[in-house]
């Protein structure tokens, strides 16, 4: 069935509530308004007031309630209405819950949305991606959709699964990507990635929002001859390295691409485990395309700049492929 | 922990007779306990890091947790550890977690009173204070959401009524009427900080009707009275009208931890508050009604230096963790 990113999102929750009495909702805005960008529309007429709680502004309390619920065996699924916003919850996310089963060994079943990313002009407050911070941290799970049908698969997954899970979500996508989503009880498992598009080349390792850039690029390069494999991650903590190494061991050349910025992100750390355990394999060196160190900015030319584009990708990629 | 035979040879004519053995029995329990976890184990050596008790202050986890049902929530602050004990967890278990042997309820993985167990449905502190009100918050909205009658006890300290999580989970508890009673042992000391450093309203309480919950002070070192005043809380809150809270005035007979000699404390408060000692306090009063005579009292506390001798030398003997258990339960599997 053709549905948006958004609409995946929603009837992969929906239907996690219908087949689970368990499954709540909590969050700012998401009832009676049906969230900031309609995520959880109709879900209050649906579920009614006791699954679809609207909360105060205290994300923090969000997250403790949250926390608290799932404790007790509940699997509520708590929305921050920007990702920007999670830090006001950060004590709760990385102290209570990510620490909760290894202390003593309590299960802490709940997911946090996310809505992430730029490209939106919402400036330095609502464009973030700020999944590098939770990804440092042991215990908790992140993942990250690019396509409609991930979207749906990953957050079925993400309720069901018994440790916390931050489920990014890129704004940018919401409703730009269309695609067929399987019907039914169909889910994406947490901890594996997807190679999105094969090739011979270079390796794309990327993941939200990115992956559509990565396409455009290895569409650009294909022209010139170059074959592009793309490694869509999915999750981030708790990661696939297994996919992500056999790829640099076929293609040889790797180029790791996220949105969020360069110093102690994500490719840093993809770069240290590929030189770690495939140095042999690699005939060049390992290229990082992101965001510079900055805040997101608001100014068009200036958010224009900051973003990873196809263009910025297509160029780093020709330089690696003639390496 | 058995209770000892003195509890049992009575039978229960005057229900405040046994309550008051009741409370004296985890009371007497809890201060020995940690006695020998601070002035014996930790200066030994045979116990690293943090030790945190609540010497002076055992009146408000007893009072306040013979008031709960077996299926309410707990979530204790880390100078409550008679709820430990009223939820049936041994004092060897206790000796071990502090020790950080596998007999604990952590298996070593943390240490002191961060511990809890699902099962007996306390919830573990962590270290940022009130991080346990919001989470106390979301338990309770889980037994109103099953359609249980039970509700959740939050424990905390004046501290921790400066921090943002205690604001955002008073709130979030009254504007979705949720079963919680906060409990605050207002001890007057946040490790150095004096009360008057820490708010600028007199007392804990006063903050509530900002939140709109209903609220009262007590005499934290009568258990009889703090007993009384969780009832009413408990009664509000079973009763599906909110979160209720009770200050607990009392005071810290100690330093905030076990290397902290606590100078900061004028001199004389700390004598002034030992003569209130709520053990003391209710010794005095059942040998003043006749409830029991003083040798019986001092055969229950006998009783439980014996069962104490026991439970350390069972936590001497559980193993430390071995170094391949470092890396499991991080998550649920591997």
């Amino acid at each position: 069935m053709q549905m948006t990113y958004l609409e995946a999102i929603r009837k992969g929750i929906q239907e996690e509530m219908e087949r689970d009495p368990d499954v709540f909702l909590l969050g700012e805005d998401i009832g009676i308004y049906g969230g900031a960008f309609k995520v959880t529309a109709g879900m209050l007429e649906q579920f009614g007031e006791k699954r679809v709680i609207d909360t105060p502004i205290s994300e923090s309390a969000i997250v403790g309630a949250a926390i608290g619920a799932s404790l007790m065996g509940l699997r509520p699924v708590a929305e921050m209405q920007f990702a920007d916003f999670i830090t006001c919850g950060f004590d709760q996310i990385v102290n209570f819950a990510a620490k909760c089963r290894y202390r003593w060994g309590a299960a802490v079943p709940m997911v946090i949305r996310a809505p992430s990313g730029g490209g939106i002009h919402g400036g330095p407050f609502h464009s973030q991606n700020p999944e590098a911070w939770f990804v440092h941290t042991p215990g908790l799970k992140v993942v990250a959709p690019s396509s409609a049908s991930d979207a749906k698969g990953l957050i079925k997954s993400a309720i069901r699964d018994n440790d916390p899970v931050l489920y990014f979500e890129h704004k940018a996508l919401y409703r730009r990507v269309k695609e067929d989503v399987p019907e039914g009880d169909f889910t994406v498992p947490i901890g594996k990635a997807a190679v999105v598009r094969e090739g011979r080349d270079l390796s794309i390792i990327t993941y939200g929002a990115m992956v559509h850039v990565a396409r455009e690029a290895a569409e650009t390069l294909e022209k010139e001859g170059v074959s592009i494999e793309i490694v869509d991650l999915r999750t981030l903590a708790h990661l696939d390295e297994d996919t992500v190494l056999a790829s640099v061991r076929k293609t040889s050349k790797v180029l790791l691409l996220h949105e969020d910025t360069l110093t102690g992100g994500i490719g840093g750390e993809l770069a240290g485990r590929i030189s770690e355990k495939v140095f042999e394999y690699l005939d060049g060196p390992i290229v990082r395309v992101t965001a510079p160190d900055t805040p997101v900015p608001y100014s068009p030319p200036l958010e224009e700049a900051f973003l990873p584009n196809a263009a910025k990708v297509a160029e780093r990629a020709r330089w690696l492929a003639r390496y | 922990m058995s209770a000892p035979a003195i509890i049992r040879s009575h039978k229960g004519v005057d229900q405040n007779r046994e309550l008051a053995l009741e409370f004296l029995r985890y009371m007497a329990t809890m201060r020995a306990v940690e006695d020998r976890i601070e002035r014996k184990l930790y200066r030994q050596g045979k116990i690293l890091g943090g030790v945190y008790v609540g010497r002076g202050q055992e009146a408000i986890p007893v009072g306040v947790g013979l008031t709960a049902e077996a299926d309410d929530v707990f979530c204790p602050s880390h100078r409550d550890m008679a709820l430990f004990l009223i939820r049936g967890i041994h004092p060897r278990q206790i000796f071990a977690q502090y020790m950080g042997r596998v007999g604990g309820l952590t298996r070593g993985k943390d240490g002191n009173m961060h511990m809890g167990d699902m099962n007996r449905r306390i919830i573990s502190i962590i270290s940022a204070m009130a991080a346990s009100v919001p989470v106390a918050a979301g338990a309770a909205l889980a037994l109103k959401y099953k359609g249980t009658r039970n509700i959740a006890y939050c424990f905390f300290g004046d501290g921790a009524t400066s921090r943002g999580d205690w604001h955002e989970g008073l709130n979030l508890a009254a504007v979705l009427k949720l079963p919680v009673v906060y409990v605050c042992n207002n001890n007057q000391y946040a490790y150095s900080t004096p009360l008057a450093k820490q708010m600028a309203c007199a007392n804990v309480v006063d903050r509530a009707p900002g939140y709109g919950i209903p609220a009262e002070m007590v005499d934290g070192n009568d258990v009889f009275a703090v007993h009384k005043a969780a009832r009413r809380a408990a009664e509000h809150a079973r009763g599906g009208k909110g979160p209720y809270l009770i200050e607990c005035k009392t005071f810290r007979m100690t330093g905030h931890s076990a290397h902290d000699a606590a100078e900061y404390v004028p001199a004389g408060l700390r004598e002034e508050w030992a003569a209130k000692d709520p053990i003391a306090r209710l010794e005095k009063k059942m040998v003043e009604k006749d409830w029991v005579a003083q040798d019986e009292i001092d055969h229950m506390h006998d009783e439980i230096r014996q069962e104490l001798e026991a439970a350390v030398e069972w936590a001497e003997k559980s193993p430390y963790p071995d170094a391949s258990e470092l890396l499991d339960n991080v998550y649920e599997s591997a």
